[in-house]
């Protein structure tokens, strides 16, 4: 009994030790052949991106963004929205390379075309995606450029930073959520939300208007449209572009001097998170106006 | 009796105004002529503003290939080429003229008597049809002169006629065929001549027993022409399935219907050739059918293009105060008007005026999987799997399943218990798919 017992055991322990030793030879002449390199740095700087793989860096999420850092060995071109400068900042100390300086970005909605300032003339009860409305008709309000308010931008926000106003119909961005990963931006089918600079104090000077009607069509639909007057053309800093009936504030040249939002006649340009402009100022305006 | 093989479905239908003989309706005071009325690229204007035109004249040219001239309908001054809210519910440009008179073009003839001698070859009629604007008149508005050319290396057999009107409430074709019924067949003779085909076939669906029987009568003294009698489903007046109807073939997926031999044309573009060729009358006015349950007097319009919608209701009696939505086109496939005074365009063949009780769409409930889209779609295609598809944004997977080959007829959104936008959907899949394909080749 105990012989055979001993006999099976030594040939099992022989046998095994020698298909073991035959797999490993094979296997390390595989591993061998079909080794993967990858930079272990990749891991480095995945780990230090946020891993929301919201794709605002024009990629497909993290891991591609770390990959495309690492081989093209410089950040230039590269931007993380969410994570902002401070993760470049750590990626360039671990790679040592160097970080340029990253502007703060956030999305605008540019139409206020509310349901008071645009009224609507017809009723939509299409399926309630922008997209479909907008292959439809120009919109309830009537202005083939403004928001068709069925919330496509804030269902691709992956952050919670977009809200529907119910009063108005427009969507809202809500500036300290906005990670500018640009999702919303791509979804509009009218192109009406644009990435602008964050400005100083969170402050903006836009046009809230994309519509390139003549003047009294775009005033016929919407009484906050721009025009395309000029009038806030007289810009020190030749920030104001006029361009197809339609001003443009250009977010690199504007100083945020306030001068031009008063200018417009229909109030189409907007300032954003600045105090309350000086009594006094509305009193001189005022008696200017009587 | 012939019909098509798979899918369709039967609305209620509805055609009150089949008992109206056809009204010339009298002349706006202003009509606004659309520079993109047809398939293809917009005209070009050749008028200016303040310039005189009459009646018949050219005012817009079709340059590209696929385009189609334009004619004024009215003769008056132009009062300017400006945009204007069309049936799309955008601006597009038009030709706005002031009517003043009724001067036609020298060289039209506007008596009624019968020609029926065909005296110019193919290449001139083909051109005759191409220089006064002949478009599909069935809806598509495709250039005719366009689908006349046979391509190379390819052989008409058949021209096919379709008096099919498979739209609910529509009667437009209907009236055409009961009453220019020998202008009919002179207009499918000059098409035959001009594709080289000794064989037309027109088909008519069983819910018109009198255009029936009265086209089989005029068809027996006309060499090649027969009548086809096809059971009444919608969508039958879609090129594929009424030659699938009528001559049994099956145009491969994303071919044309000469690949099988066929070229289809409507009754109503059969008259317009006639009047052309014969006549020497560009297309300057259509049939348009006004319909609806509560309209005073549902009715048939012979209509001058460009004449705002808004006239065309009052000479039915006015818009009912109960009027939820106006339809341009058939129930099935018309697209809701968000501008009365948009204007009547070469394609529109029906005003359609729905109830607030017709109107709201039913409320909106989960997919149950009963797979009733699938049974009804015409096509073979699944609406359901493409729906959520086109949601999903996943246009490789809608390029896969076929989504191209829906011609939004409808039927899966009428039929779908669950009250679900299929149609709609499917519609914002097709704009993506159709977008990455282009994309693709560029």
């Amino acid at each position: 009994m105990s012989d055979l017992f001993n006999e099976v055991t030594v040939f099992s322990v022989i046998s095994l030790a020698a298909i073991g030793s035959v797999a490993a030879v094979v296997l390390f002449f595989v591993a061998q052949k079909f080794r993967v390199i990858e930079d272990p740095r990749i891991d480095v700087v995945e780990d230090l991106l946020p891993g929301a793989n919201c794709g605002g860096c024009g990629l497909a999420g993290c891991r591609a963004l770390a990959e495309a850092i690492v081989k093209k060995e410089s950040l230039e071109g590269f931007s993380c929205p969410p994570g902002g400068s401070e993760v470049m900042q750590e990626i360039a100390e671990a790679l040592g390379m160097e970080a340029g300086e990253q502007v703060p970005m956030i999305a605008v909605v540019r139409c206020n075309g509310s349901r008071e300032f645009a009224p609507p003339k017809v009723r939509y009860e299409g399926a309630m995606t922008c997209a479909f409305a907008h292959s439809l008709f120009a919109g309830e309000g009537g202005c083939p450029y403004g928001c068709l308010g069925c919330g496509d931008c804030v269902r691709a926000c992956d952050f919670e930073a977009m809200y529907m106003d119910e009063k108005t119909g427009l969507p809202v961005i809500l500036d300290d959520k906005c990670v500018a990963c640009q999702a919303c931006v791509k979804e509009c089918p009218r192109d009406i939300i644009e990435m602008r600079k964050k400005g100083k104090k969170d402050r903006r000077i836009f046009v809230s208007c994309i519509n390139e009607e003549k003047g009294g069509v775009a005033r016929k639909n919407c009484k906050v449209a721009c025009i395309g007057c000029g009038k806030c053309k007289e810009c020190k800093f030749d920030a104001i572009t006029l361009e197809n009936n339609l001003a443009y504030i250009d977010y690199n040249k504007c100083t945020l001097c306030r001068k031009c939002p008063p200018v417009c006649p229909t109030n189409a340009i907007h300032e954003l998170n600045f105090p309350p402009r000086k009594p006094k100022a509305d009193k001189e305006k005022n008696q200017a106006g009587a | 009796m012939k019909t098509f093989a798979i899918g369709g479905v039967h609305p209620p239908e509805n055609k009150l105004a089949e008992k109206q003989a056809i009204e010339a309706l009298p002349l706006p005071r202003k009509v606004a002529i659309p520079l993109s009325q047809h398939l293809g690229a917009p005209a070009v204007p050749v008028v200016a503003k303040g310039d005189k035109v009459q009646t018949g004249q050219l005012i817009a040219k079709g340059e590209a290939f696929i385009s189609a001239n334009i004619h004024a309908s009215v003769s008056g001054s132009v009062a300017k080429i400006d945009s204007i809210i069309d049936a799309s519910g955008y601006r597009k440009k038009a030709v706005i003229i002031n009517v003043e008179g009724d001067e036609w073009v020298e060289g039209i003839d506007r008596d009624e008597t019968l020609i029926k001698d065909i005296s110019m070859d193919a290449e001139e009629i083909i051109k005759r049809i191409h220089d006064h604007g002949i478009v599909g008149l069935g809806g598509a508005t495709f250039p005719s002169h366009v689908k006349l050319k046979v391509p190379k290396g390819k052989t008409a057999e058949y021209l096919i006629i379709n008096g099919v009107e498979c739209e609910p409430c529509l009667t437009s074709d209907h009236r055409l065929m009961l009453e220019k019924g020998e202008e009919l067949m002179v207009g499918i003779s000059i098409q035959m001549k001009a594709l080289g085909v000794d064989k037309a076939i027109i088909g008519v669906e069983n819910n018109k027993p009198d255009a029936i029987s009265h086209l089989k009568k005029l068809s027996s003294s006309w060499d090649g022409i027969s009548v086809e009698a096809l059971e009444v489903k919608y969508p039958q007046g879609a090129e594929k399935q009424l030659i699938r109807a009528v001559t049994g073939r099956e145009v491969p997926s994303g071919k044309l219907p000469i690949e099988v031999g066929c070229v289809v044309h409507n009754v109503g573009t059969a008259f317009a050739v006639y009047e052309a060729v014969q006549k020497n009358k560009p297309l300057i006015e259509r049939v348009v059918t006004v319909s609806g349950s509560s309209l005073k007097k549902p009715s048939n319009w012979m209509v001058r293009i460009g004449t705002p919608v808004q006239e065309l209701i009052d000479a039915a009696g006015g818009l009912p105060e109960d009027t939820g939505k106006v339809v341009n086109g058939g129930p099935m496939m018309g697209k809701a008007l968000n501008d009365l005074n948009a204007p009547v365009a070469k394609g529109t063949s029906g005003i359609l005026l729905f109830t607030n009780a017709e109107t709201p769409r039913p409320p909106l409930q989960n997919c149950m999987r009963c797979a009733k889209c699938l049974t009804v779609c015409p096509m073979g295609l699944e609406p359901y799997l493409l729906a959520i598809l086109a949601d999903k944004q996943r246009p490789d997977d809608c390029e896969e399943e076929r989504i191209m080959d829906c011609m939004e007829c409808g039927s899966c959104h009428y039929i779908c218990p669950s009250g679900r936008p299929l149609l709609d959907q499917v519609r914002v899949g097709k704009n993506m798919t159709g977008r990455m394909i282009r994309e693709r080749s560029n």
